[in-house]
């Protein structure tokens, strides 16, 4: 199994009536890893899931799990996957432990094996004391946990989460990236679907940016980030400092033209690091007059990526605006 | 936390390689037990089978009885309704069946059996056998409620086993055709909606609470090839109640038992093989 990779699609293609929602997806997830799909609402993240989880025949193109079609040997498939959706799909009116236990009896284990494995399972998700409550008492982030349970209870060497945290705030947020993190420990292959740029650069060792319903970049965080430029110069200027000079003293540090933000006082400029860089930086706007009040050089982030590949689509005003509800969300989860 | 995931299956501890169809057995029992548990937890959602044929029952018998004429009246009123009551209440358990599936469809509950390696009948045959049970309730309902009103059952102990098994028959296949209408639509209230829509006409342009010879006569053929006016002929006729549809010259009225046994069967045939194409081939 060492050579087959854990995820495969070849030019999937899915249409709902006259929208198309994948438009030749390719992808390669190597097994033992976690993959990121990062895109904008509506950019087929979802779909390239469904089709991949086996809930819904691809209209071209072809997909595998652990080197089964996902078509032709979709039962195979259902026996090594696991799949957690946006939208927590548990019975509200059994208890957390029922539903566990029905979901590990579907999964085929005994009736006794499901329910071993559904107190393991309460117990290592924090959920033992509400076990016996009704799901539709839980709060979001314990009907997420709960959610994610299910999905593991038959043991799956493939994992789809679909948007594990939209919707959930910081703590529960933050608990979800630590069973994440564990369950790669683990060894199984994630392939996960978010709209958080932080998500995916924290998270996946590859990530693929999805727009329009194809992969339109496809690296490790690191490789997508230097894509776009590598560091970046962050100088904020004093309040009395001339933003012109101090652009004219940065040309020979950088490699694009710098931009300026916030009345001009904070300056911003793709650079290549080196030894020193800083030091040297404050000398030649110290010699050519400008005070400084802050510097920093930090890594091109997902954010520059993702404006960088999708930003200059005027077409796409969808694709803009849902970028911009997933940054205001993200915004919110962090605050 | 250790292991959550990979750690090796036992075999021992999976059902896998088992009997296919004990395989699917199991799957419709665990499902069978979660309508049953929900049931339990909010007995709410029974009123369709229990209060809702009570109050039925009394209206018609008190309210609109008197005025009902062509058989006889009173007394002979209250044991000719009882038949079409029970076919009534049967059949419209159908919209309940697919406001369930509806509601499944929308938490994500179904994508998620969807994913799993189990019988993609289950779910359905599942859904279907729990409504069965509330059927089995709502049967026991009407009678009592009849018998509190003068309906008797006058033909054998068998004849009235009979009655019972053909009207559940026939409420089992409206199940089905429950289950479509819940794949087809998007949300538990258009389920709701069109349950409505489709039950209405079913139960009152039939000879369930009104003998068809008092309709005008372009509207006599639909009432009596409909097949809640055979089921409640066949009750009629299996309880000894008085039955007006006797004297109807056409073939679903004389022979009322195997109309049943056909609509229900042909019911059967076409929507459950329907129901679970649907529900693999879901789109969303």
């Amino acid at each position: 199994m060492s050579d087959t990779p854990a995820i495969r699609a070849d030019g999937l293609i899915k249409h709902y009536g006259k929208t198309t929602a994948l438009n030749g997806l390719d992808l390669t997830v190597p097994a033992g890893t976690v993959y990121g799909l990062l895109g904008p609402n509506g950019a087929g993240k979802t779909t390239a899931v469904r089709v991949l989880a086996t809930l819904l025949k691809p209209d071209g193109g072809r997909a595998s799990v652990l080197g089964h079609d996902v078509v032709v040997e979709a039962s195979t498939v259902r026996r090594t996957i696991g799949l957690t959706g946006q939208y927590a799909a548990l019975d509200e009116y059994l208890t957390g432990r029922s539903n566990l236990i029905m979901i590990g009896q579907l999964s085929r284990l005994t009736a006794r094996a499901a329910r071993q494995r559904a107190d393991d399972l309460l117990e290592q998700f924090d959920l033992t004391a509400a076990a016996s409550r009704a799901v539709k008492t839980y709060s979001g982030g314990m009907r997420r946990r709960l959610d994610l349970a299910a999905s593991l209870i038959g043991r799956p060497a493939v994992l789809f989460l679909d948007e594990p945290t939209t919707g959930l705030d910081p703590s529960a947020r933050a608990l979800m990236w630590d069973i994440v993190r564990q369950l790669v420990a683990d060894g199984t292959t994630l392939l996960l679907t978010t709209q958080y740029l932080d998500e995916a650069d924290v998270l996946a060792s590859r990530v693929a940016v999805i727009d329009g319903g194809r992969v339109i970049a496809e690296g490790t965080p690191a490789e997508l980030k230097a894509s776009v430029g590598g560091q970046r110069l962050l100088i904020t200027l004093a309040a009395e400092a001339d933003a012109e000079a101090a652009a004219l003293a940065l040309t020979p540090f950088t490699t694009a033209p710098v931009t300026a933000h916030g009345a001009e006082r904070l300056i911003e400029a793709p650079v290549i690091a080196s030894d020193g860089l800083a030091t040297e930086v404050v000398r030649a706007l110290d010699a050519a007059g400008v005070k400084v009040t802050e510097i920093a050089v930090r890594s091109a982030s997902l954010d520059d990526v993702f404006l960088t590949l999708t930003g200059h689509k005027a077409e796409d005003e969808n694709d803009q605006t849902a970028q911009a509800e997933a940054t205001a969300q993200e915004k919110e989860a962090v605050l | 936390m250790t292991a959550l995931a990979l750690a090796p299956v036992d075999p021992s501890v999976t059902t896998m390689g088992r009997n296919r169809f004990i395989l699917f057995a199991t799957d419709v029992w665990v499902l069978t037990k979660r309508s049953i548990a929900r049931i339990r937890r909010e007995p709410e959602t029974l009123s369709d089978v229990t209060i809702q044929p009570v109050l039925f029952v009394l209206m018609f018998a008190y309210v609109f009885g008197g005025a009902i004429g062509g058989i006889g009246g009173g007394d002979n009123y209250h044991a000719y309704l009882i038949s079409g009551m029970l076919g009534m209440s049967l059949a419209q358990t159908a919209p309940g069946t697919a406001v369930a599936i509806v509601s499944d469809m929308e938490t994500g509950l179904i994508d998620r059996f969807r994913s799993l390696p189990m019988s993609r009948a289950a779910v359905l045959t599942a859904r279907t056998i729990a409504d069965l049970l509330t059927q089995v309730i709502g049967a026991g309902v009407v009678a009592l409620v009849g018998l509190a009103i003068g309906w008797r059952i006058n033909g054998t102990a068998g004849q009235a086993i009979e009655a019972f098994a053909l009207a559940l028959l026939f409420g089992y296949a409206f199940t089905w055709v429950g289950v479509c209408i819940g794949m087809v639509l998007r949300s538990p209230e258009a389920a709701q909606q069109t349950g409505f829509i489709l039950f209405l006409p079913l139960t009152f342009i039939s000879s369930a609470f009104v003998p068809t010879q008092s309709m005008p006569g372009w509207l006599q053929p639909v009432a009596e090839w409909n097949p809640m006016s055979s089921l409640a002929a066949a009750c009629r006729q299996l309880f000894g109640n008085p039955n007006p549809a006797a004297s109807v010259h056409v073939w679903p009225a004389q022979h009322p038992e195997l109309a049943v046994v056909c609509w229900a069967v042909g019911m059967l045939v076409v929507f459950a093989p329907l129901a679970v194409h649907l529900y693999s081939n879901k789109v969303r």
